[in-house]
């Protein structure tokens, strides 16, 4: 790996995004407009907003990362300019990392900019800290990322990678707890959501929101999220082949 | 002169299917070679494996004295991918700048490889909007960027007029008695007597290999066309 390479690339990536003015704004307005809707949504019992609120802060950066790498990541490997890529000195790292650094820039912009929203003028509570729920929005959007890449690869066109959100996606927001609290879940729909990377990095979310202390758990999550999503990255780094069939 | 391509016995399988079977070629240094066959006669298989990019089933491929796919090579050989593999929502400049980045090569070369492929006034254009011939001639010019010892182009005159393609074959000729290598692969018959040297594919086989004067001598044909048919018959009758 080269550091020149790999900004080089992360380089690149912001400057195809400037190019896109209209999916840069979808990126930053929609999580804004979800929020301000759950808001508006739980008006008469604003513990609910307090409680999922936080969550969602973090989940957004997640899923938009996950959809923005599938798709750009499968153009690569479509148009040709992956195999054009892999011939040249380019290390996988390099193309990997060059990735993150941009999107995590994104998701960094998109935390920030909702958690202004939230913690200003929503009237949402950080809990422990403002900045932790930020850093842990990047740490989820480069989960996101990783787990885009890897979905990628299994990916023909662009119909199937679009498709891969619900797939990928809908079941994890559904079991990590911010719908139906783990406890009360059937015990194989817990034992499900033990093994879906989500379920720690909401809870490392909601523990943050919550006015009790964090506890050793909430470090056992951080360890997992950042697990997985180094072997996430592995996996996609190991479908980048430079000689193919 | 030395080698700076060598190919023996190279087959490749692809999807259960043999697309090359057993394909022998010296490519000498500084030369200009056609590769020159039919779609799907295997064109773009054999410029994969040269640039190290195809898996193969047996034989080997040797490129500038290495084997095809050695890390070294990957900064002293060039490829244009057929399709103009390039950024579409990025301008000709961010393009370029980008692989030149990646290549390690200064920002000045730029400028140099714009003007080289006779793209210059475009160069804050978004590639998206680029016609055909001018996508084409942007691919080819993020694979000259650091001027490789060995070029490999496919079918980089798709599309474009007949001046252009004068001036790119023009180009080709320029990079080669500087030294470069060059093996282009075109389906168009009348772009061969433009090569040092022609090698004819056909159905995953070498028909033959020459000059474009000894292939006519050989076959006692008066143009290339007639040449490529007569040696496609006397394949078939053997």
């Amino acid at each position: 790996m080269s550091p020149q390479r790999t900004l080089a690339t992360a380089r690149r990536v912001l400057r195809q995004l400037r190019h896109d003015p209209r999916t840069v704004v979808l990126l930053l307005a929609v999580p804004c407009v979800l929020q301000v809707l759950m808001h508006a949504l739980f008006t008469n019992s604003p513990q609910v907003f307090q409680k999922v609120g936080v969550p969602l802060l973090g989940l957004f950066p997640f899923v938009a990362m996950f959809i923005v790498t599938s798709i750009t990541m499968l153009r690569e490997r479509v148009s040709g300019t992956l195999e054009r890529l892999l011939t040249t000195p380019l290390g996988r790292g390099d193309l990997l990392v060059g990735y993150a650094i941009a999107f995590a820039l994104v998701a960094a912009v998109q935390a920030a900019l909702v958690s202004a929203l939230s913690f200003g003028l929503l009237g949402l509570d950080a809990g422990h800290a403002a900045v932790a729920v930020v850093g842990l929005a990047i740490a989820n959007a480069i989960l996101g990322m990783s787990l885009g890449l890897f979905a990628s690869a299994f990916a023909r066109t662009e119909f199937q990678a679009v498709q891969f959100m619900p797939a990928f996606v809908l079941p994890q927001i559904l079991l990590c707890g911010l719908i139906v609290p783990r406890d009360a879940m059937a015990g194989w729909l817990r034992a499900i959501s033990a093994v879906l990377p989500l379920t720690y990095a909401y809870d490392a979310l909601a523990r943050l929101a919550s006015s009790s202390p964090v506890g050793a758990r909430f470090w056992v999550d951080l360890l997992v999220t950042s697990g997985v999503t180094v072997v996430a990255l592995a996996l996609g780094a190991a479908t980048l082949r430079r000689r193919t069939p | 002169m030395s080698t700076a391509i060598s190919v023996r016995a190279l087959v490749v399988v692809r999807g259960g299917r043999e697309v090359l079977h057993g394909i022998d070629l010296d490519v000498e240094s500084g030369s200009v070679t056609g590769l020159l066959g039919p779609s799907g006669s295997g064109k773009t298989t054999l410029l994969r494996s040269v640039v190290g990019a195809q898996i193969v089933a047996s034989g080997s491929v040797e490129v500038l004295g290495l084997p095809a796919g050695t890390p070294e090579l990957r900064s002293r050989v060039g490829y244009q991918t057929q399709a103009p593999s390039v950024y579409p929502d990025l301008t000709i400049v961010e393009n370029l700048d980008y692989f030149s980045r990646i290549l390690d090569v200064g920002q000045s070369s730029v400028g140099e490889t714009v003007d080289l492929v006779a793209l210059g006034g475009l160069e804050g254009q978004l590639a998206a909007t680029l016609s055909g011939g001018e996508l084409a001639r942007l691919s080819l010019a993020a694979a000259l960027l650091n001027r490789p010892e060995l070029v490999v182009l496919d079918e980089p005159t798709v599309g474009l007029d007949p001046v252009l393609r004068q001036g790119l074959w023009q180009t080709f000729h320029e990079l080669a008695e500087q030294g470069t290598t060059l093996l282009v692969s075109s389906h168009v018959m009348d772009e061969a007597s433009r090569c040092d040297v022609l090698a004819l594919l056909r159905d995953g086989r070498l028909l033959a290999t020459g000059t474009p004067a000894e292939l006519l001598e050989r076959t006692g044909s008066s143009d290339l066309d007639a040449a490529f048919l007569a040696l496609v018959e006397e394949g078939s009758s053997e």
